[in-house]
């Protein structure tokens, strides 16, 4: 066993999340679905109701004593998600109820004022639906074009494809950091330094990258970095737009009410700086809360120790399923992270994951919301494995000697 | 385990293997398509229908055991069935899988063995997929249909 592995204490980690003392079907939870909501530490449960208890109140307008404190604890979150991300501002932090939000944010505000019928949205055959849907909104409302670029059979981002689908009609394109369904890492950093080239903005879906890479903006130059908190540990209707704050500053808002003004008259209204601008409406103030408090949590072990412990789970996950001969590994990309997803020959994984359940697993059975990768692939659906700081190597086998129950059952 | 052998008997995955009554009919006298947008499961189903009297029912698709099996299953027993005998038969397939009154088990025949998804509430919208789909047909709606 390896330095590292003898200092990241799964056991201790593990002991945070209260999920795990409960079972299902009568067995140990076999918690393997981490890529569709993360479970949470207790101190991210904790975080609701100690502020419910003790310091609840609106934020940013009252001058009593629970406001400003509750005021104080939803500002802290925005300074610890600038620091996660590497930011240069807090004002480039904007909360949103998740990643799905934040790229429709963009959609609406920054791509809908500026785009003309037969601009180009270029995006990949690998994304989530919530990475294709609002742009196709944006193009059936303006005449613009979606354009996509290919996947390698291997699951990979065909570069070549994407190089070649840049042009002087681009205005922007959408990259998702990490594939939901096949775990692909692109090469964002080479992704964003080609658009620039070519003055295309990007803007990065980190659904799943924001759990499964350290990300740092600053360093990416990437022009907008979206993430949700519930796959960082954190609670369900809060995620983050980080953007950079010249292009934010020229953006409209997104939406229109309180806390988003400077001052309103029925002659016009002054709308507020940066992030506030874009947080109209009485914000999730319990849910950003907790969501720093996810953050702490992840950086108190460290992302770098999360990141190897979970790619020592997913190559071991890799290895073990591929001496099943009935399974089929979907996306084998050199450079992956966080998930397996495969499939087994002749039994369907809605199938897989009912049986799996029954001994306790939890894996995602289905198309992942991202039909077009399946179609790609020809297979109506996978079944995926997704991993969290918390699983062990016992998961792996645990899942490993279920996937073959399920091939012995339908024989 | 043992609960899902329930599910999962060997009927079920037999039919499942090899469903009966699978591909298209040419010339249709109704077709519709169903399709569960959860998780993308989809079924065609073609009906020939002679003086009210259902001559042939044909189905393709791609879905789960269950899904798959029960339309297998479906088509044989509709085979031959009048229309209103068909629709009774719906009802009561609907009924064994949504209700929790006790129901006469052996008025569904064969279809019977599908009544344990009744236990997996997840997986109902999987064994009536296809009824719903073969409900449209024979109502000759033109929407698509969904299980949502």
């Amino acid at each position: 066993m390896s330095k590292l592995e003898n200092d990241y204490d799964v056991s201790a980690i593990r002991s945070n999340f209260p999920i795990f003392r409960r079972s299902v079907n009568d067995l140990p939870l076999c918690y393997l679905d981490s890529g569709a909501s993360s479970q949470q530490p207790d101190s991210v449960i904790n975080s609701t109701s100690n502020l419910h208890k003790n310091k609840y109140s609106n934020i940013h307008r009252g001058v009593h004593t629970l406001s400003m404190e509750s005021t104080e604890l939803y500002e802290s979150t925005r300074t610890k998600v600038k620091d996660y991300l590497n930011a240069s501002s807090t004002k480039e932090i904007i909360f949103t109820s998740g990643a799905t939000e934040s790229i429709n944010l963009v959609a609406q505000s920054f791509v809908r004022p500026l785009i003309k019928k037969d601009d180009e949205i270029l995006i990949t055959h690998m994304e989530h639906h919530s990475n294709i849907v609002p742009w196709q909104i944006i193009c059936d409302l303006t005449g613009a074009k979606l354009k996509v670029a290919e996947i390698k059979d291997n699951g990979e981002l065909d570069i070549d494809s994407f190089k070649s689908l840049i042009s002087d009609k681009t205005l922007i394109a959408g990259i998702t950091h990490i594939s939901n369904a096949l775990g692909t890492v692109n090469p964002i950093k080479e992704l964003i330094d080609y658009s620039h080239n070519h003055n295309v903005p990007v803007l990065i879906d980190g659904a799943q990258g924001a759990s499964h890479a350290r990300v740092n903006v600053q360093e990416l130059d990437v022009d907008f970095y979206v993430f949700s908190g519930h796959k960082l540990y954190g609670p369900t209707g809060v995620g983050v737009l980080y953007g950079k704050k010249d292009l934010l500053e020229k953006m409209p808002p997104y939406q229109g009410g309180g806390d988003m003004i400077l001052s309103v008259s029925f002659e016009g209204t002054k709308y507020n700086e940066l992030p506030y601008k874009f947080e109209a409406g009485t914000p999730n103030i319990s849910g950003v809360i907790g969501l720093g408090c996810a953050i702490d949590f992840v950086n108190n072990i460290g992302i770098d120790l999360i990141i190897k412990h979970e790619d020592m789970l997913m190559n071991y996950a890799v290895k073990k399923l591929k001496d099943i001969s009935e399974v089929k590994i979907i996306g084998e990309a050199e450079n992956r992270a966080g998930l397996v997803s495969f499939i087994i020959d002749g039994i369907h994984p809605h199938d897989i994951g009912t049986i799996l359940d029954q001994q306790g697993i939890a894996i995602r059975a289905g198309h992942h919301c991202a039909q077009p990768v399946m179609k790609r692939f020809g297979i109506p659906a996978t079944a995926r494995a997704s991993f969290g700081m918390y699983n062990t190597k016992e998961d792996v086998d645990y899942l490993v000697h279920a996937v073959k129950e399920v091939i012995r059952m339908f024989k | 385990m043992n609960n899902l052998r329930e599910l999962y008997q060997q009927v079920i995955l037999d039919h499942n293997k090899s469903p009966r009554n699978y591909g298209k009919i040419h010339n249709p006298d109704s077709f519709a398509h169903g399709n569960n947008p959860l998780c993308g499961d989809t079924i065609d189903i073609y009906l020939k229908i002679t003086n009210g009297i259902i001559e042939d029912v044909m189905f393709e698709g791609a879905g789960c055991a269950i899904c798959t099996s029960s339309a297998s299953m479906m088509t044989d027993a509709l085979k031959g069935k009048t229309e209103s005998e068909a629709e009774e038969l719906f009802n009561l397939f609907h009924e064994a899988l949504t209700n929790d009154k006790e129901i006469d088990l052996s008025e569904l025949g064969k279809l019977a063995v599908l009544t344990g998804v009744k236990d997996y509430p997840v997986r109902v919208k999987c064994a009536t997929l296809a009824w719903h789909t073969f409900i449209a047909a024979l109502k000759r709606l033109d929407e698509e249909i969904s299980t949502e």
